[in-house]
C-alpha cells in the first residue's frame, strides 16, 4: 500500500530519467511564466495609457459618478474666455452656465440632455480634479466637492465670433483649422440653440414640425452635394492619368454642353468661357470642360483617388460626423458620369471632410488630425496637461498638392475666387454652387487656405464654408471665408 | 468621514495584497522551515486582516448586517481551514493553501458587494467543498495503485461528457451544465481532473507508439465531445494539457509544434464553423464599433478597469453590477475596478506563483505518474486564469471560463478544490517520503531543475516503465 517501495536500486537511473522530464517542465515554466509576464505588462499598459480614450467614451455609465465628487470644470476658448462654467447656488443646486450662448452651441454642446459637443469629449476632463492634494483631502473630510479640471480650446472667440456674424441668418456651417497643427480656429453651424434653455427648448426643437434641425452640427454632420469644389478631386484623377500632356487639355466652353444625348449641362450662370485650357476650366469652374473629363476618366482609379482621399470611410474626428460618398461605378451612365465629374451626380459630403482635404493640400499633402483641446488647466490654474499635434498621414503627394495648389491661386487671380483678389495675402481657394432640388436651387461653397508668409500672412489657415441655399459660391461663401481669414490675420498682429 | 476611512482602506487592501504577494514569491528565496513559516504565517493574517477591512466597508456602506455575519464566518472558516489542515497533514504546502484562502476571500469580498444572497450561497459551496476534499490529500498519499485506474477516468469522464451532449442545457451559445432538481452542475469541471488522471496514467506507464496511439486517440474524443457541445474554452484547456503531458512523457518537443499547428487549425477551423466564435473574435478586434451588442461585454470590462484604474474607485463606490455576468467570468473587472489594477495584479501573481508551485512539485516526483498528475493539472489550471484574465482585459478574445477559486459557481469552486488538494496530496508523498528516509534529495528549487544529460538513458527508460505496469 505504500509506495515507499519503489525507493530502491533503481533509484539511481531514475533520478537521470527525471531530470530529463524535468527540465521540459522547466521549459514550459518558463514559456508560461513568459505570456504571464506579457499579459501583466499589457494590462498595465492599459491601465496607464491606453485606458483614457476608453473612459471618456459615453457608454461608461460611471463617469456620473464623478458628478457625485466633483464640479464640472470649465470649458474655455483658446483666448481663456469661459464658454461654459458650473454654477453652484447656496443649496449645493448646480446649473451649467454657458455665457455666450447660441455662439458655441455645436462646440461645446450641452450636458443636460444627454452630452454633446466638447462635453461629451472632454466629460473625463472635466469630472477629474487636479487640485492639490490637501485640498482634496479637506474636500473629502468636509464633504464638499472638488472643483474638475478646466479644457481650454484650440477654438478661439474671436474667429468664432466673426465667422459667426458673417454667416448672418442663413443656414450653413463655417469651419477653419491650421493645416500644419490640425487646430481647429472656428466651428460655426447655423441655426444653432441656446444651450442655456436646452431644456426648456428640447421639445420644440425635437418636435415633428421643425425643419430648422438646430442640434445638427452642419459643419461635421452636414451632408451636401460639392458642386464645383469635387473639381479638385476630378482634376486631381485627370492629372494622374495624363500626367505629361493634361496642360495640353482644351474645350471650347459657349455656355451649354451637350452630349449628343439630349442631355445638358450648362455652366453657373450659363456664361460662355470660350477655350479652356485645364487651369482655366478649373479656375473658371467650367461644367462642360469637366463633364467632358467626367466621362473620360477611369472610374476605377477614381474611385480608389477618392477612397484615399476619404470618400467612403472613417474621417480622423472625435465629433460625430457624417461620411462623405462616392459611389460612382463602370457601369453607370454617361451621363451620371459628367454629372459626377462637375460635383453634382450622387456624391455627397461634409463640410469637414473638404475642409481635412483643403488643410492636406496647403500642408504638402499631409493631413493634420483636427483638434479641440488644447491644454487642461486645474481649478487652481496650473496648466498639467497640453495636447500635442496628431499626423493622420499623408493623403496625397506632395507634387498633387502643389499643382492643385497652383491651380487655386488661379481661381484667385483669374476665376471664380474674386473675393480674396485684392487681399494682401496670397490665398487660394476653390468656390462651388452646388444644385439642388433639381436644379431649382444652389448651395454656395468656397473651400480657401492661406500659407504663413511673413506679416500679411503671419499663420497659416484653411477654411470651408457651405451656406445653404447661397447661389453663387464666389458671391456668397467666399466673402465669408475671406473675413474669417482676415479676422485671423489681425488677431496675430496685434 | 467614512469616505476617508473607505480612501485610506483602498491603499491599506493594495500595501497588504502587496506585501501577501510578496511573501509569495519570497517564501522560495530564504532555505530554512523557521524563516518560510513566519512568512506562511504572515500570509495568514494578512488574509483575515484583508477580510476585516474589506468587509468594514461595505457593512458601513449598506448597513446590512449579515455582512458581519458573513465576514464572522469567513474569518472563523478561513482560520480554521488552515489551522486544521497544519494539524493533520504535517506536511501539506501552507502555501498553497494560503493562496487558496486568499482567492477564495477575494471572490467572497467581492461577491458580498455585487449579491449578497449569491456570497452566502457561495459560502455554503466553499464550506462543502473544503469539507469533501479533506481526505483527498490522504487518499493520495495513501492509496497505491491510482495508475491502474485508467478505464476508471475514461469511463467517467466519456459517460459525464455525453450526458451534457445529450441533456445539457444551453447557456450563452454552449452546452455547459447538466441541471436536476433545481441544481445545475458542469462535468467539464470534473472531467478536467479524470482526464488529466487517464493521459498521465496512460502515458506514466508507456511511451511506445501504440500506447501514445491508444490514449491521443481518446483525449481527442474528450475534446471533440467537448466541441460538440460548443464549449470551446474548456476544449482548449483539454488539448493543451494533453499536449503538455504527451510533451513530459515523451520529451519530444515535435508533440508541441504539431501541437501548436492543430491548434492553428482547429482555430481557424472554429472559426469558420462556429458563429459565436466569429461574434468574439469581432469583439476581440473592435469592441466599439458594436458597443450596444457584440462589444457589450468586453467594453464594460474595460470600462471597469479603465475607470476603477491603478489604485481603484474603492469598495462600494464603482459600479461593477453594470458588468454582463459580472459574478463568474468577469469577477477579475470587479475587483480591478473598485480595489485597483494593483491588487488586480497581485491576483495575476499569486495565480502564477500557483502555477509555478505545482511545477516545482512536479519536479519532486520520482513515479512517471505523479510527475504528469501534477504537470497536467497544474498546467489546466495556467491555461484557465490565462483565458479568464487575457479574456476580460481584451488581450485575447474571450472565451468565457471561470476564474478558479474567485468566481462565482459550485462546479467551479468544487473542482478548483480538487485540483489543489490533488497537488497537496503529490506534496505530501513527497515530503513524508523524505522525512522516512532522510534527505536524500535536497529538495531547493533550483538543483532539481538542472540535471545533466542523459540520453543515453532513453531506451531504458521506456522498457523500464513498462515493466511497472
Amino acid at each position: 500500500m505504500s509506495i515507499f517501495k519503489r525507493k530502491d536500486e533503481k533509484s539511481i537511473r531514475s533520478r537521470n530519467l527525471r531530470n530529463r522530464s524535468n527540465r521540459s517542465i522547466l521549459h514550459i515554466s518558463y514559456a508560461v511564466s513568459l505570456v504571464f509576464v506579457l499579459l501583466m505588462a499589457y494590462f498595465l499598459y492599459f491601465v496607464f495609457c491606453g485606458s483614457q480614450s476608453v473612459i471618456g467614451n459615453t457608454y461608461n455609465p460611471r463617469l456620473d459618478l464623478f458628478s457625485e465628487r466633483i464640479v464640472r470644470g470649465e470649458i474655455k476658448s483658446s483666448e481663456g474666455e469661459v464658454l461654459a462654467y458650473t454654477e453652484v447656488d447656496e443649496t449645493g443646486g448646480e446649473s451649467r452656465k454657458y455665457p455666450f450662448g447660441e455662439l458655441f452651441c455645436h462646440m461645446t454642446g450641452y450636458s443636460t440632455k444627454g452630452k454633446t459637443g466638447m462635453e461629451s469629449l472632454g466629460n473625463f476632463y472635466l469630472l477629474s480634479s487636479h487640485i492639490n492634494l490637501i485640498e482634496q483631502i479637506r474636500n473629502e473630510i468636509l464633504g464638499e466637492k472638488s472643483p474638475g479640471d478646466n479644457i481650454w480650446l484650440t477654438v478661439s472667440l474671436e474667429l468664432q465670433r466673426t465667422a459667426y456674424e458673417a454667416l448672418g441668418d442663413r443656414r450653413g456651417a463655417v469651419m477653419a483649422m491650421d493645416p500644419t497643427t490640425g487646430r481647429v480656429l472656428c466651428m460655426v453651424s447655423k441655426p444653432g440653440f441656446d444651450p442655456n434653455s436646452i431644456n426648456e427648448d428640447w421639445e420644440e426643437i425635437t418636435s415633428e414640425e421643425n425643419d430648422r434641425g438646430q442640434l445638427l452640427n452642419r459643419a461635421a454632420q452636414g451632408s451636401y452635394p460639392p458642386g464645383s469644389i469635387f473639381k479638385i478631386f476630378t482634376v486631381l484623377e485627370y492629372m494622374h492619368e495624363h500626367p505629361y500632356d493634361y496642360q495640353d487639355f482644351s474645350y471650347v466652353c459657349d455656355g451649354t454642353y451637350e452630349d449628343g444625348e439630349g442631355n445638358t449641362i450648362s455652366c453657373y450662370g450659363n456664361e460662355a468661357h470660350g477655350e479652356q485650357d485645364l487651369y482655366e476650366a478649373f479656375a473658371n469652374s467650367c461644367n462642360g470642360a469637366f463633364a467632358v473629363i467626367g466621362a473620360e476618366i477611369n472610374i476605377e482609379k477614381a474611385m480608389e483617388l477618392n477612397t484615399e482621399l476619404l470618400f467612403n470611410s472613417k474621417l480622423p474626428l472625435d465629433l460625430p460626423y457624417t461620411r462623405s460618398s462616392y459611389s460612382l461605378t463602370d457601369s453607370d451612365t454617361d451621363f451620371l458620369k459628367e454629372l459626377t465629374g462637375m460635383g453634382q451626380g450622387n456624391t455627397l459630403v461634409s463640410p469637414a471632410h473638404m475642409l481635412m482635404v483643403t488643410a492636406a493640400i496647403a500642408n504638402d499633402g499631409v493631413l493634420m488630425k483636427p483638434m479641440f483641446t488644447d491644454r487642461l488647466e486645474s481649478a487652481g490654474g496650473e496648466f498639467f496637461k497640453s495636447f500635442k499635434p496628431e499626423e493622420y498621414g499623408r493623403i496625397m503627394s506632395p507634387e498633387d498638392a502643389e499643382r492643385l495648389s497652383e491651380m487655386m491661386r488661379l481661381v484667385v487671380t483669374e476665376g471664380t475666387g474674386s473675393a480674396f483678389r485684392d487681399a494682401a495675402y496670397e490665398a487660394c481657394v476653390k468656390t462651388g454652387s452646388a444644385e439642388y432640388d433639381n436644379g431649382e436651387r444652389t448651395h454656395a461653397w468656397c473651400l480657401s487656405f492661406v500659407r504663413a508668409e511673413g506679416e500679411n500672412a503671419p499663420s497659416d489657415i484653411a477654411v470651408a464654408v457651405i451656406v445653404e441655399d447661397g447661389k453663387s459660391g464666389g458671391a456668397t461663401a467666399a466673402p465669408i471665408a475671406r473675413q474669417v481669414t482676415d479676422r485671423l490675420f489681425e488677431t496675430l498682429k496685434n | 468621514m467614512i469616505n476617508i476611512y473607505i480612501e485610506i482602506s483602498k491603499y491599506l487592501i493594495i500595501i497588504i495584497m502587496a506585501l501577501y504577494t510578496f511573501c509569495n514569491f519570497r517564501y522560495f528565496g530564504v532555505a530554512d522551515d523557521t524563516a518560510r513559516d513566519e512568512y506562511c504565517r504572515f500570509q495568514r493574517r494578512s488574509v483575515l486582516l484583508l477580510q476585516l477591512i474589506s468587509y468594514s466597508v461595505i457593512f458601513l456602506k449598506t448597513n446590512d448586517n449579515r455582512v458581519i455575519v458573513l465576514f464572522l464566518l469567513s474569518a472563523v472558516f478561513t482560520a480554521t481551514y488552515l489551522k486544521l489542515s497544519v494539524l493533520f497533514y504535517k506536511n501539506i504546502s501552507k502555501l498553497l493553501l494560503n493562496n487558496m484562502c486568499m482567492l477564495l476571500s477575494l471572490g467572497m469580498i467581492m461577491l458580498t458587494r455585487l449579491d449578497i444572497k449569491d456570497a452566502m450561497r457561495q459560502f455554503v459551496i466553499i464550506v462543502i467543498s473544503a469539507v469533501a476534499t479533506w481526505i483527498i490529500p490522504l487518499v493520495i498519499d495513501k492509496v497505491w495503485g491510482l495508475i491502474s485506474w485508467s478505464f476508471l477516468y475514461i469511463g467517467l469522464g466519456i459517460v459525464l461528457l455525453l450526458a451534457v451532449l445529450f441533456t445539457g442545457s444551453v447557456t450563452y451559445g454552449a452546452k455547459m451544465a447538466l441541471s436536476f432538481g433545481g441544481f445545475s452542475f458542469q462535468p467539464a469541471e470534473f472531467v478536467k481532473i479524470t482526464f488529466v488522471f487517464f493521459a498521465a496514467s496512460m502515458l506514466g506507464r508507456s511511451v511506445d507508439f501504440k500506447n501514445i496511439f491508444i490514449t491521443s486517440s481518446i483525449a481527442a474524443l474528450h475534446v471533440l465531445i467537448l466541441i460538440a457541445c460548443r464549449d470551446l474554452g474548456t476544449a482548449l484547456i483539454f488539448f493543451m494539457a494533453y499536449v503538455i503531458i504527451l510533451y513530459i512523457a515523451t520529451g519530444r518537443k515535435l508533440y508541441v509544434f504539431l501541437g501548436g499547428g492543430m491548434f492553428s487549425l482547429a482555430s481557424l477551423g472554429a472559426y469558420r464553423m462556429f458563429s459565436h466564435v466569429r461574434t468574439r473574435v469581432e469583439a476581440w478586434i473592435d469592441p466599439w464599433s458594436d458597443i450596444t451588442n457584440k462589444g457589450y461585454q468586453i467594453a464594460h470590462s474595460l470600462f471597469a478597469i479603465g475607470t476603477g484604474g491603478f489604485a481603484g474607485m474603492g469598495l462600494m463606490q464603482g459600479m461593477p453590477e453594470r458588468i454582463p455576468i459580472v459574478e463568474k467570468d468577469f469577477i477579475f473587472s470587479a475587483i480591478s475596478e473598485e480595489m485597483g489594477a494593483a491588487v488586480a495584479l497581485c491576483i495575476i501573481l499569486i495565480c502564477l506563483g500557483c502555477f509555478l508551485q505545482m511545477m516545482t512539485i512536479a519536479t519532486y516526483m520520482d513515479m512517471s505518474f505523479y510527475k504528469l498528475v501534477a504537470v497536467g493539472l497544474g498546467f489546466e489550471y495556467a491555461v484557465q486564469v490565462f483565458l479568464t484574465i487575457g479574456g476580460v482585459t481584451k488581450f485575447i478574445p474571450s472565451t468565457g471560463v471561470t476564474l478558479p477559486f474567485v468566481s462565482y459557481g459550485g462546479s467551479s469552486i468544487l473542482s478548483s478544490f480538487i485540483l489543489f488538494m490533488t497537488i497537496e496530496g503529490l506534496y505530501l508523498i513527497k515530503k513524508n517520503e523524505d522525512e522516512a528516509f532522510g534527505d536524500e534529495y535536497d529538495l531547493s528549487y533550483d538543483e532539481e531543475y538542472g540535471g545533466e544529460d542523459d540520453s543515453v538513458y532513453e531506451s531504458e527508460y521506456e522498457a523500464d516503465d513498462r515493466e511497472e505496469i
